[in-house]
């Protein structure tokens, strides 16, 4: 039988710029950081296409996974010995706050539309399945992965230890708000993560935030808010993934048309076939990626090649405020008028495209708000204490563009068309 | 372009009205799941299957003045009521695309209670598992709805009427 894991000999740390050190005691977690399956993650980007608009925004998300585990470890310490924390859940929280992102592919956002998979099913697959990490987990019983993977996947009974790793203020969001502020170089995503680690605490069903903490807390809600406008829902980001998405696509398709490749698609074949292994999805990263970026560039598809060149130099599309549906009608007409196929040259982008959210309240039962804990025991939804908060709640948080190449349409042969199109860009 | 806004359109003309986002929220769910060509991405939450991103594109419809939003107070809370306006009723009228099967599903599916979909959008959300997981999971994911047997029978039941009711 093998030896069950227990505490390292010595501490072992990790320098990190967000949190300074972190911290492992526990031989289960170093074992797992060890893992192929974790380590992938230093080539996979936490925020996909940002570094385009943002140059310091290369940060992974093996660095993301590493600080959502080491708040979590410091919610454990203030936890401890608490009436409604038991700290026998204490190394399953700390896998799942760990291994949460196990599953994210490259450029996870647009490749998981573009392919119609799922990172939470193969965070659940890696955790579960025939891989470094699964064999880790079992040394803590044969049914340990199956609860880390519940924990993950929401879907573990203990809701107390789901809303550590995913709720509207989770160690989760707590950290990419930090990393991604620190790392795109902006100064609006920081709060005072110290204060609210302090007055967290553990009910039934989920953390509550003692009401003196309130004020660290609105803090928070409007870093998340102004990342959101600022960093994630950039236009210029958005650009990038935009083509980044319709050169999946592009690619896609000629797959399935039969086009022949100069290169063999060796990483892409069974992704664009619909059968894609675990295995075959692990060897994916950014790298990967952009290797074949690099290669179609010179595809003798004018479209796909087109498509890689602006990715790689950052050739990004133009963007306009979205204008009325039958304008965008009108211009999917001219562009292939123009011979500009709409498809690819002529794309809608709009908020809910994005993997972000805003705080909100929302209607009872439709998910779980932050609580606020008075002094007299009440708990009170955050939005009906905070003047601050309900002020952000009412807001607009909604956007859509629409993105084209400006210099194939300043290109164009017929003057009539062009002028049209522009007409209805610029009007 | 606007596919997915026009797919959720055509939904609630089919639909008509549909009262609160809990309900609004599982009937996609519900429908995804029947194979229907929804794209929203969900994941588990508290209260069973959630999409953040139908939550957005709920919000864009309503800002793009073609769904129409009432906000009433039901017992302390809010609630909301959603149906096409006259400009969204042109819209999915001119641009939307009849969706095959669809409308039958979600007239249905708007006549139950919202806590009888929260189940039956739990139990297609485990539909990988055998039917005895999945019940399972039922008792300890919704431990606090208190599922009864029959309920749970009934939901089967009801997916499966769905399911012909689909063909």
């Amino acid at each position: 039988m093998a030896k069950p894991l227990g505490q390292l000999h010595e501490e072992k740390v990790f320098k990190d710029p967000v949190h300074r050190y972190i911290h492992v005691r526990d031989e289960l977690i170093w074992k797992l950081i060890g893992t192929r399956e974790f380590q992938r993650l230093r080539r996979v980007r936490q925020l996909g296409t940002t570094y385009l608009t943002f140059h310091g925004a290369e940060h992974s998300r093996f660095s993301h996974s590493l600080g959502v585990y080491e708040i979590t470890r410091r919610i454990m310490d203030i936890f401890h010995g608490r009436d409604q924390w038991d700290d026998s859940e204490r190394l399953l929280v700390l896998s799942a706050a760990l291994l949460h992102d196990v599953g994210h592919g490259p450029f996870s956002h647009s490749f998981e539309k573009v392919f119609g998979v799922d990172h939470e099913e193969f965070s659940r697959d890696i955790i579960t399945g025939d891989t470094e990490v699964n064999s880790i987990l079992r040394l803590m019983g044969d049914d340990f992965p199956h609860k880390v993977a519940d924990v993950i996947a929401k879907t573990y009974p203990n809701k107390l230890v789901v809303s550590l790793i995913s709720s509207q203020i989770d160690a989760d969001r707590m950290d990419y708000l930090l990393r991604d502020a620190y790392f795109t170089g902006v100064s609006y995503g920081n709060f005072d993560i110290e204060r609210i680690l302090r007055v967290m605490r553990p009910t039934e069903d989920g953390v509550v935030i003692k009401s003196s903490g309130m004020h660290a807390v609105e803090d928070y809600i409007m870093s998340r808010y102004q990342m959101y406008w600022q960093v994630y829902f950039h236009p210029v980001t958005r650009s990038a993934e935009v083509i980044l998405s319709r050169i999946l696509h592009r690619a896609k398709e000629l797959y399935e048309d039969g086009y022949v490749f100069r290169e063999s698609l060796t990483h892409f074949e069974s992704l664009f076939k619909g059968n894609i292994s675990l295995e075959d999805y692990i060897r994916l990263d950014e790298g990967v990626m952009q290797h074949y970026f690099l290669l179609w560039q010179d595809e003798r598809d004018e479209i796909l090649s087109d498509l890689c060149r602006r990715f790689m130099n950052r050739k990004l599309f133009k963007y306009v405020d979205m204008v009325s549906i039958s304008d965008i009608h009108e211009l999917y007409k001219l562009f292939e008028e123009a011979g500009l196929n709409p498809k690819y040259y002529l794309i809608m982008d709009s908020s809910s495209d994005l993997p972000y959210d805003f705080y909100r309240p929302g209607e009872k039962e439709e998910r779980l708000p932050i609580n606020l804990l008075k002094p007299n025991g009440e708990i009170r939804e955050l939005s009906r204490e905070s003047d601050v908060v309900e002020a952000i709640s009412g807001k607009r948080r909604t956007d859509h563009k629409l993105y084209f190449p400006s210099e194939l349409i300043e290109a164009m042969d017929d003057e009539n068309v062009k002028q049209k199109i522009k007409n209805i860009l610029y009007k | 372009m606007f596919d997915d806004h026009l797919k959720i359109m055509t939904m609630l003309k089919e639909a008509g009205e549909v009262v609160g986002r809990k309900k609004l929220q599982k009937m996609v769910f519900i429908a995804k799941k029947l194979s229907f060509p929804f794209q929203e991405k969900y994941q588990f939450h508290f209260y069973g299957p959630y999409s953040e991103e139908l939550t957005l594109r709920i919000e864009e419809l309503c800002n793009l003045g073609f769904l129409q939003e009432e906000k009433e107070k039901v017992s302390g809370y809010s609630q909301y009521r959603y149906m096409l306006n006259e400009e969204g009723d042109k819209m999915a009228s001119s641009f939307g695309k009849e969706i095959p099967g669809l409308g039958q599903c979600v007239r249905s599916m708007n006549e139950q209670p919202s806590r009888f979909l929260e189940l039956v959008s739990t139990i297609m959300y485990f539909d990988k598992l055998t039917k005895e997981q999945v019940i399972e999971k039922v008792h300890i994911v919704k431990a606090k709805l208190k599922y009864s047997d029959e309920e749970i029978q009934e939901a089967f039941s009801y997916i499966e009427s769905l399911m012909q009711m689909k063909n």
